[in-house]
């Protein structure tokens, strides 16, 4: 086997904002190599294969390839030039073509007389070799297809080769929507690519995948590449160790001596999650911090979105007491009113309580919008700038003031401390813990282990299940991490 | 057999050739006469025209933008049609060439500053029908003799409009669904994120499909001319909305690249008819386009039905 240098990234720093997705990264590929890429969510391994396929630019750092310093003017084009492919997380297939009209997308040397027979051929070639038994048709309709054929799809269309070379082939989360069987056919097909001499980087949170076909392992941890092995020296605990980060945090030590007994209070929500069979409830108590836990979007969000639409109208599978408000995640799209103040951002959830008469009683939303000012430190000179004066983590204290400004009892937080910095978060901390010592209960939904710190009581979610509860005082990182993950597959 | 034809897939891209023959067949009821060639080609005269404007408005659709400005521009490129072509054929030659870069350019601008197409063509609409008014401040000029040839051609037994008709959608159909480049183009629709991944120009996508739509507007315009032999600047205004519903009464969505070209020129016949319908009916004017609006509503209607039950399936 020959180690020729596929990839040489040195130092490859990337950041959002004042966030660091990216701290000086030094990764290598190897030609016939299989590099495992493991970490928590947010850990920077999407944002580094984006860098790497030239779909995100670098802030500084050296990107050489097959030798060659090309961090200059690197893009997709490049990339494609040089054989380095990338299957990407979220599908990027087109749902209104054909399966052969897709591949066609992929290759521009495919046109002319008869070219749809041609792309077809090559696809459905592709699927025969790594699914066999696929069932798929090139003229199938992209969007007609269930999900793990569309995986297979863009799978097999990213190791078609027309005229350009094939040298690198990123896989990022390549098993997520595919079955048990198609999963192995396809890691099966990983091992023979890379033995005839073609490397491939896989990605997986299931971590059985990663020790059983990568040759190295690369664990990433908040932006930095923490720990580099071969993946024999790894079993399933040192790895899980290795993505870990241990929380010390005075703060958190605090709330751990006061940890409550459960069920003292009674009871305000009590759910089953559509997708679960059998098992464990989703419970909250009056003035309970409970976390939702998990990997994201493993149905902890659907569960937030099941308790909130309960509270207006009766169902079955759900019951909750007492007024609901939700603190967005997404700012931009579920949270603020572009157009509006700060203040009329604040009051929204609130107005009927401010109405007079016929009108919104200006009195009243100043003096609420003044109130949150002081109470949650808004930094801003005027309650009635516009809200998008304020920067992103005062948005979202903006967004907080406005579900504990109202009458609910039960606050549903959805991750909503992505992308704010470390200082905000504490001080939302501390007005969170007040509040629920004062009776109200929070569902908190986080994707930050530090956060779950902060509930007296989380549910683990895999796949839209519930897959254990966990009391504050059993509550570790490793359990956490043990129960996100499957079972070996 | 049976099984094949209650198939929601199947149900749903008959259905824009089914609502046509119902139509026609209930137009055959209720006026036999009509079941003459002299009666199909006088129902459909201006079925080539809106089927042209349809088109046009079908490459908008296609690459997720909406034409609010194509009726204006249909009668702008008829009143040059019907003044400086006739006059000066060069100078109109160059003038219909400079509505269709304008629409190129339009396109550019659109994917550039990342513009909603809607604020952008309502705009030009009004830009549109200025200059319109600018070459013929009143109704008259005269179609070329060339036009109104083309468009008073007769074929034994077979009405004119059917076979333009036909040929604009093979010719479509065939540029868009069945050319290479034709299937970047409505992925760009799909998914314009995947396309630009690709290594694919999206400028370079919608400049043409603006640029084409632009093209069909110019022919929708000179054959609507060819019919009245005059022009008015207001002459094709309501074809904006004529031409968004016979794109969705064919089968195309708003979004996701999902268009027909058959289809659409179906619906810019099932449109057409509609009129004569509800002529035949002896229904007033003035509830017309109300009642033209209850059928499309009835059409899509059936279509919601079908795609709940594709989605069920």
């Amino acid at each position: 086997m020959t180690t020729t240098q596929i990839v040489n990234f040195e130092a490859v720093a990337k950041s959002f904002g004042a966030v660091r997705a990216l701290v000086d990264v030094d990764m290598q590929v190897v030609a016939g190599e299989c590099l495992g890429l493991v970490g928590h969510n947010g850990a920077g391994k999407s944002t580094l294969m984006n860098v790497l396929a030239g779909t995100l630019s670098a802030d500084t750092g050296v990107i050489g390839i097959h030798g060659q310093n090309l961090t200059r003017h690197y893009n997709v084009a490049v990339a494609h030039d040089h054989g380095i492919r990338c299957v990407f997380q979220e599908l990027s297939l087109c749902p209104n073509l054909t399966v052969a009209e897709n591949a066609r997308i992929f290759h521009a040397s495919l046109k002319g007389f008869g070219w749809k027979k041609r792309a077809g051929k090559m696809i459905i070639d592709k699927l025969d070799e790594i699914f066999p038994q696929h069932g798929i048709q090139a003229d199938d309709v992209v969007g007609d297809l269930t999900i793990g054929r569309r995986q297979m799809v863009e799978i097999s269309r990213a190791f078609t080769v027309s005229d350009e070379p094939l040298h690198l082939v990123i896989l990022d989360e390549p098993t997520s929507s595919l079955d048990v069987v198609a999963a192995r056919q396809l890691l099966s097909f990983v091992r023979k690519v890379v033995s005839e001499g073609q490397s491939c980087i896989l990605i997986s949170h299931m971590l059985a995948e990663i020790l059983d076909y990568s040759d190295r392992i690369l664990v990433m941890k908040d932006g930095e590449v923490v720990e580099e092995k071969l993946a024999q020296e790894y079993d399933r605990d040192s790895l899980v160790a290795a993505m870990g980060n241990v929380v010390e945090s005075e703060a958190i030590e605090a709330h751990e001596e006061n940890i409550k007994i459960r069920g003292k209070t009674p009871l305000v929500v009590k759910a089953v999650p559509r997708t679960q069979t059998g098992g464990i409830e989703f419970c909250a108590h009056k003035g309970e911090i409970v976390g939702l836990a998990g990997l994201a979007s493993n149905g902890q969000k659907r569960m937030l979105l099941q308790v909130f639409s309960a509270a207006d109208r009766h169902l079955n599978d759900t019951r909750v007491e007492g007024p609901v408000a939700l603190v967005a995640g997404d700012r931009q799209t579920d949270g603020i009113f572009h157009l509006w103040s700060i203040g009329q951002n604040v009051g929204v959830r609130s107005l009927k309580n401010m109405v007079k008469g016929w009108l919104i009683g200006r009195d009243q939303e100043d003096a609420m919008a003044s109130k949150w000012q002081a109470k949650i430190k808004i930094k801003t000179p005027d309650m009635n700038n516009n809200i998008l004066s304020l920067s992103g983590g005062n948005q979202q204290k903006a967004l907080f003031a406005r579900a504990l400004g109202s009458d609910a009892e039960i606050v549903l937080m959805d991750d909503p401390m992505r992308g704010v910095d470390v200082g905000t978060k504490l001080e939302v901390y501390d007005q969170i813990r007040k509040e629920a010592e004062e009776g109200r209960t929070f569902l908190w939904y986080t994707t930050e282990m530090d956060e779950l710190f902060n509930c007296d009581h989380v549910y683990v979610f895999r796949n839209g299940q519930i897959v254990s509860e966990l009391s504050r005082s059993e509550l570790t990182e490793e359990k956490i991490l043990q129960s996100s993950f499957k079972e070996s597959a | 057999m049976k099984r094949y034809l209650t198939n929601p897939k199947f149900l749903r891209s008959a259905l824009p050739a089914a609502s046509l023959l119902v139509l026609l067949a209930a137009i055959f009821y209720i006026q036999p006469r009509a079941m003459s060639q002299f009666g199909m080609n006088l129902m459909l005269q201006y079925a080539v025209p809106i089927a042209l404007a349809t088109i046009a408005q079908m490459f908008i659709i296609t690459v997720n933008d909406l034409d609010l400005s194509i009726g204006p521009f249909v009668g702008l490129t008829a009143c040059i049609g019907a003044t400086l072509l006739n006059t000066n054929p060069l100078l109109g030659v160059l003038a219909l060439l400079a509505c269709i870069a304008a629409y190129a350019a339009l396109g550019a601008l659109i994917h550039w500053r990342n513009l909603p197409s809607i604020v952008v063509t309502l705009g030009m609409s009004f830009v549109w029908l200025g200059i319109a008014v600018l070459v013929l401040p009143t109704p008259g000029g005269t179609a070329p003799d060339w036009v109104k040839a083309i468009m008073s051609f007769k074929v034994p037994g077979i009405p004119f409009p059917l076979i333009a008709a036909a040929i604009i959608a093979v010719v479509v159909h065939f540029a868009l669904m069945r050319t290479s480049y034709g299937a970047v183009l409505r992925g760009a629709g799909g998914n314009p994120k995947a396309i630009g991944r690709a290594g694919w120009s999206l400028l370079k996508t919608k400049m043409i499909m603006y640029a084409a739509a632009g093209f069909f507007g110019v022919l929708a315009g000179l054959s609507l001319i060819g019919l009245t032999s005059a022009a008015d600047a207001h002459i094709a205004d309501r074809y904006t909305l004529y031409s968004i519903a016979g794109v969705i009464l064919g089968g195309g969505e708003f979004v996701g690249g999902r268009v027909s070209p058959t289809g659409a020129v179906l619906g810019a016949l099932t449109l057409t008819l509609t009129g004569s319908f509800l002529i035949f009916l002896k229904i007033s004017p003035d509830w017309q386009i109300g009642a033209q609006g209850g059928i499309l509503i009835l059409v899509l209607a059936l279509r919601a039905l079908i795609n709940r039950r594709e989605a069920q399936a």
